[in-house]
């Protein structure tokens, strides 16, 4: 087991140099020229300005010059100077990641909660309604484009029903708690400020159900056809012939043995979440990763487009590896063979 | 299809039987369908008798005792009488049944690689099967557990006891479903197949070790299976099982001995047997009548040599003719049969 886990240790180096280089050279061959984000329109045809821009930010130099100039400046940790905001992509991405990272976290509680109980659920008490309502909501959730879904529901909740508020993370009367963790639910019960928290709280419901709605879908189809799986072997008729309940035959036997196969999909969701966010963050005007993601593509910021999509490659990998981790600590038959 | 008077049918217990079960039946509707995989069950078991149920596979010997359990499919339809100490089961509300089942009857089944919990460890499971009908804190059901371990000849209990179903061979894991199914001192197990997953050398083990803890706990042993050498060796009573009826039951002696219906006489004769010259095995000819595609009259007469035209109309009841029950129209006129001595049944039993 833990020489499995070292391989992938081992290999993570690697992956993480090739995401870089790839993210690298993504920009160098996409049509868009970065000075245009750099010298404003009607100094374009000065050439002592477009020359200064140009040696200012390097772009005078040969392309692997720049690379490794690059790898050099990663490896202490400098993701390099936005061209936008001027300030270091590093600080700015750590400034918006806790929001990503809080939206998912919830996004992920949705997804999971409603995943594997409508998994059960609709194996429990297969063709019934309950399975074929399951299976429309899987289908909902999994093919709704989020700025559809995200818009509806933002109407139908909180400009109709006035239940949920609108966009944003806090209300704008309301002063930001000190940051600790950067997630605001987290850091206003630690400042003991409880309207702070409600406030935060209710921005986060929203979009993180639309985005646990969609993978809520995968997750409770992979659920019910685990489930339906296990429940026909012999272990459960033996828990029933023992005289457990059938709560207990359904949630520590038969799911617990559905476990592994579940972890592997709620982790790739995760991954998936923390970079499939873009969409919903917009629709939200969630200050992300996401929408950070967005406006630095909207505004050819290379630096912060390449610092991103390191970000995003390297929680795709950390992601993937904790759920191998967790795949063998959930199956004793890998953990001990 | 009517019932006889087992009460007084030789063979069965005196005073009340600690399992009763009259005309039980299961029936499966699919589709618009309604198909019978237990057509009439009768069956008594004493305390501390081993009864042995033989039949095919699919002839509705193992759904018959799963549905005498509540264990039946949600889409089964169970219906006659099976009363336990004189308490009827059938129509029993489903918490008060997990109150008799794994405590007062238990039952195995037949694959002990799949009858355990793969993440559970063996000795969470046998603690789980305590701690549900006794009052044991984790750790005393624990140390119940490694005691039931050693009781069923596993080796290092204290060791084992913490290991996962994996880690155990075939033979002890059956074994610890024994021990499980042992766990709470009940009055009745139900063996369905117990050996039938398992290498030979093993099977001898795990049925000493089944009559063995029946012999020192008292129980009565209802022994599920499809190999007349087990019920021979180790039964009192059985009771052949055909498309889902009982067509003749008598004690192993009188049974092997001088089987009264053709179908017994035909799975004793399928015996294979040492001492004889014969080339070829006999064997029945035709397979038993798919569900819901029963001949009419007598279920067996397809298949039957003595056939005559009433077994193509009546189905004949099971009847009391002295010395045992059969249903067989011919069952005191079928000729003489070279049946099997109790010696001789000694060496078939594996």
């Amino acid at each position: 087991m833990s020489r499995y886990i070292l391989r992938r240790l081992i290999a993570m180096p690697f992956l993480v140099l090739g995401i870089v280089t790839i993210a690298f050279l993504i920009t160098t061959v996409t049509k868009g020229d970065p000075l245009t984000a750099i010298v404003a329109e009607q100094q374009m045809s000065n050439p002592e300005v477009v020359a200064a821009a140009k040696a200012r930010w390097g772009l005078d130099r040969p392309l692997p010059e720049r690379y490794m100039i690059y790898l050099g400046n990663l490896l202490s940790g400098d993701l390099g100077t936005s061209f936008i905001t001027k300030r270091n992509v590093g600080t700015d991405i750590l400034y918006r990641l806790p929001a990503t990272l809080e939206l998912v976290f919830a996004a992920m509680i949705f997804g999971t909660v409603l995943g594997i109980s409508l998994g059960v659920l609709a194996a429990y008490f297969r063709n019934s309604l309950i399975d074929h309502g399951a299976r429309l909501f899987a289908l909902f959730g999994s093919s709704l484009p989020v700025f559809w879904s995200g818009l509806g529901l933002l109407f139908i909740f909180s400009v109709i029903l006035g239940w949920l508020p609108g966009p944003g993370r806090l209300d704008a009367r309301l002063a930001l708690p000190p940051s600790v963790t950067g997630f605001l639910t987290i850091d206003s019960l630690l400042a003991g400020d409880l309207t702070v928290f409600r406030d935060a709280l209710w921005h986060l419901m929203l979009p993180a159900f639309v985005l646990g709605w969609t993978v809520s879908g995968t997750i409770s189809r992979l659920v019910r056809a685990n489930m339906l799986d296990v429940m026909s072997r012999e272990f459960v008729l033996t828990a029933r012939a023992k005289g457990a309940g059938e709560f207990r035959v359904v949630v520590v036997h038969a799911l617990r043995n559905t476990l592994v196969p579940t972890l592997t999909v709620i982790g790739y969701s995760f991954a998936y979440l923390i970079t499939g966010a873009v969409l919903t963050e917009t629709i939200f005007s969630w200050p992300g990763m996401g929408s950070y993601a967005v406006e630095a593509a909207r505004a050819l910021d290379f630096p912060a487009i390449i610092g991103v999509t390191i970000v995003g490659g390297l929680a795709f990998l950390v992601t993937n590896l904790l759920t191998d981790i967790a795949y063998v600590v959930a199956n004793p038959r890998v953990r001990l063979g | 299809m009517s019932v006889t008077q087992l009460s007084t049918a030789p063979g069965a217990s005196i005073g009340e039987p600690l399992l009763s079960i009259r005309g039980l039946r299961v029936g499966f509707r699919r589709g618009g369908a309604q198909f019978e995989a237990v057509r009439g069950i009768d069956l008594d078991v004493a305390r501390g008798e081993v009864v042995g149920i033989v039949g095919e596979s699919g002839s509705g010997k193992s759904v018959g005792m799963l549905a005498a359990l509540g264990l039946a499919s949600s889409n089964a339809i169970v219906t006659g009488s099976v009363r336990f100490k004189g308490e009827e089961l059938v129509g029993k509300p489903a918490r008060e049944m997990r109150t008799i089942r794994g405590a007062r009857i238990a039952m195995i089944f037949q694959d002990p690689l799949s009858s355990l919990n793969p993440v559970m460890t063996v000795g969470a499971q046998i603690a789980e099967a305590i701690r549900l009908h006794q009052r044991l804190t984790r750790k005393q059901a624990m140390a119940r557990a490694v005691e039931l371990l050693s009781l069923v000849a596993i080796p290092q209990p204290e060791r084992r006891v913490h290991q996962y179903p994996h880690e155990f061979s075939g033979g002890m894991r059956q074994r610890a479903v024994i021990a499980m199914a042992v766990a709470n001192d009940p009055d009745l197990l139900i063996a369905d197949e117990p050996t039938t997953a398992l290498d030979v050398t093993v099977q001898a083990q795990i049925l000493s070790v089944l009559r063995s803890l029946q012999e020192r706990l008292g129980l009565g042993l209802i022994l599920i299976t499809h190999d007349l050498g087990v019920v021979a060796g180790h039964a009192d009573r059985v009771a052949v099982v055909y498309s889902g009826r009982v067509v003749e039951q008598a004690t192993v002696t009188r049974l092997f001995a001088d089987p009264r219906h053709p179908y017994t006489r035909g799975l004793i004769a399928s015996i294979p047997n040492l001492e004889d010259s014969r080339e070829r095995l006999f064997s029945i000819d035709g397979a038993p009548p798919a569900l819901g595609r029963l001949p009419g009259g007598c279920a067996f007469h397809p298949r039957c040599v003595h056939a005559e035209a009433r077994c193509r109309t009546d189905d004949p009841p099971l009847l009391d003719i002295g010395d045992r029950l059969s249903a067989c129209h011919f069952a005191t006129t079928l000729p003489p049969f070279h049946g099997l001595a109790a010696t001789e049944i000694g060496s078939v039993a594996s």
